[in-house]
């Protein structure tokens, strides 16, 4: 897997979700995503992006290119110092269809990219990368 | 601070959200509705959401929170525009928003706001099909 | 065993030349690929071959100091693939190096048979290794042109008609799996779009077998058209259906089904106002009444 480009961005305010979003439908626009993945793309960067500011306490959001063999795809990296989560299946499950869950958006997410994995420890932080391919 | 504009039309409200909101922007929109409801007396709310290309869960549950609290202030809320990409992602998400009503295009929003008082005025809108 | 990286690289520009010229006596398809384009990849995956060899010994290619070499045969492999090269030519690009690689072993090595030996032997069971790396990925880039075409194939088998203002109608034949379900859902909802249609009908007489998977697959579509202001309903429900939905408990309680397409159309021109009337000036058959059917 070779990654073509990659950049940084820091999620310490609400507006820094909002830019994350925008980095990461240009960056889907640019790589011809059909429109469908890079809604599903951008609507999982924005979970992500907000579970790392109000549930991590902040963090940072990492967008690369990447490609392996002839396909090429975005990977999205978020990563937080903060209180991490104690069961994460349980997270995985949560209950969204009646709209209100407390959760975290990560069952959700996982149904909208291709790849997802996720690292966490509790009082260390967490990191969660997700992949979408063309 | 920059807000969502809310219109008044007679007895409805229209919102059409054009930016992408950030959060603070998402809680004041809920704010400034609930508060126009009860100072107007409005029992309509419209919702135009033709121009958002992103609902996550979080707008989605703002969207289900306005029409729930529309509802118990006297209000119905209809939810117009969205774009069968973000139908498709908020699926994929698991949300189905219960509770929000939804139309095609603003004309049909209004319809289903208004169209049962215009029937009884104006009498039937049957279309008879010749077979 | 780094004497393979050293050979390599003192005689690299000869060993590539005679690789090329091999090449082009057996395989080269000079209609697929130019001769810069051929120079170059040779090139790249000789020094490749030296780096891994010095990095991580010629035995372990798995190992850390061949990643590039394996990166650089996936991606020649892969495009290979999709340019329409066959897997034999692929394969060869990397078992055609043997030769001049042989022979510049035997050159150097001539007054050590001992070390002569052990080092082709190394470099051959090497580049065995590359080759059944390069036809790995080949397969894999063909498996994913083949997948992609399927993708189209679907694209076409999904039509959205429009029977009148408003009502649409998607016959759906055949399984209906996830991937199916995004395609159908896309097409459906741009459509309602695109024709402001209000209802959907959803036939499902095609539709071999409805188990879970297929029953949420059916909602999906549902709730993503319901979020847009558009009702489905659904029709084709054929008997051994019915049975199957109940008997695997599947809920469709907010979901309208219908037995016929002809009971959900009606359906859908009732709930938007409409009805079909007969015309009182048709001509009436002097026995229609014995030929009268129930039409309501």
């Amino acid at each position: 897997m070779s990654v073509l480009k990659r950049e940084v961005l820091p999620l310490k305010t609400s507006n820094d979700v909002v830019l994350a979003r925008q980095k990461v439908r240009q960056w889907a626009v640019e790589l011809r995503f059909s429109l469908v993945d890079q809604t599903k793309l951008v609507t999982a960067a924005s979970e992500l992006a907000r579970n790392a500011l109000d549930h991590g306490k902040g963090g940072s959001m990492t967008v690369e290119v990447v490609n392996v063999a002839a396909k090429s795809g975005l990977r999205l990296i978020f990563e937080d110092q903060g209180p991490g989560i104690p069961d994460i299946e349980l997270a995985l499950k949560d209950g969204f269809t009646s709209g209100s869950g407390m959760g975290l958006g990560l069952g959700g997410s996982k149904r909208l990219v291709n790849e997802f994995s996720i690292e966490t420890e509790v009082g260390k932080g967490t990191k969660v990368t997700v992949a979408r391919w063309r | 601070m920059e807000r969502i504009p809310v219109l008044r039309m007679g007895t409805l409200l229209l919102i059409t959200i054009q930016v992408d909101m950030h959060d603070k922007l998402a809680m004041q929109l809920q704010d400034d509705v609930t508060q126009r409801i009860s100072e107007w007396g409005s029992t309509g709310v419209l919702i135009d959401i033709s121009s958002l290309e992103i609902v996550d869960s979080f707008i989605g549950r703002m969207l289900a929170n306005i029409a729930a609290m529309s509802r118990v202030l006297g209000a119905e809320t209809v939810v117009v525009g969205m774009q069968p990409a973000v139908a498709i992602t908020l699926v994929e998400l698991g949300m189905s928003l219960p509770g929000v009503r939804a139309a095609l295009s603003v004309e049909a929003g209004m319809e289903l706001l208004f169209g049962n008082a215009a029937a009884t005025n104006s009498g039937s809108s049957d279309e008879r099909t010749q077979a | 065993m780094s004497e393979i990286a050293e050979i390599i690289s003192k005689n690299e520009d000869r060993i590539r030349a005679e690789w090329i010229r091999d090449m082009s006596k057996s395989v080269q398809r000079s209609d697929l690929m130019s001769k810069t384009e051929l120079d170059e990849q040779s090139r790249a995956l000789l020094s490749a071959i030296v780096q891994g060899v010095k990095m991580s010994g010629p035995t372990d290619v798995s190992a850390s100091g061949w990643t590039a070499a394996r990166e650089l045969l996936q991606d020649i492999s892969a495009s290979r693939a999709w340019q329409g090269f066959s897997s034999v030519e692929v394969a060869t690009f990397v078992l055609s190096l043997k030769q001049p690689l042989f022979a510049s072993i035997r050159e150097s090595l001539d007054k050590n048979q001992e070390k002569l030996l052990d080092t082709i032997w190394a470099a051959t069971e090497l580049l065995d290794r590359l080759a059944l790396i390069t036809t790995e990925a080949f397969l894999t880039a063909r498996e994913e042109l083949i997948s992609r075409q399927q993708q189209e194939l679907l694209e076409l088998s999904t039509p959205v008609v429009k029977l009148w203002d408003g009502i649409l109608a998607l016959p759906i034949i055949g399984t209906l799996d996830s991937a199916r379900t995004q395609v159908v859902m896309e097409n459906l909802l741009q459509t309602v779009v695109a024709t402001n249609s209000k209802y959907a009908i959803i036939d499902i007489t095609g539709v071999p077998t409805v188990d879970t998977l297929v029953a949420q697959h059916l909602l999906k579509t549902i709730t993503a058209a319901r979020l847009m202001g558009a009702e489905c309903i659904i029709s084709g429900v054929r008997p051994q259906i019915a049975q199957t939905i109940v008997h695997l408990g599947i809920n469709l309680e907010d979901v309208v089904t219908k037995a016929k397409l002809s009971d959900a159309f009606a359906l859908a021109l009732a709930r938007s106002g409409r009805t079909v009337t007969r015309l009182a000036s048709a001509p009436v058959n002097p026995i229609s009444h014995l030929l009268a059917k129930r039409e309501e």
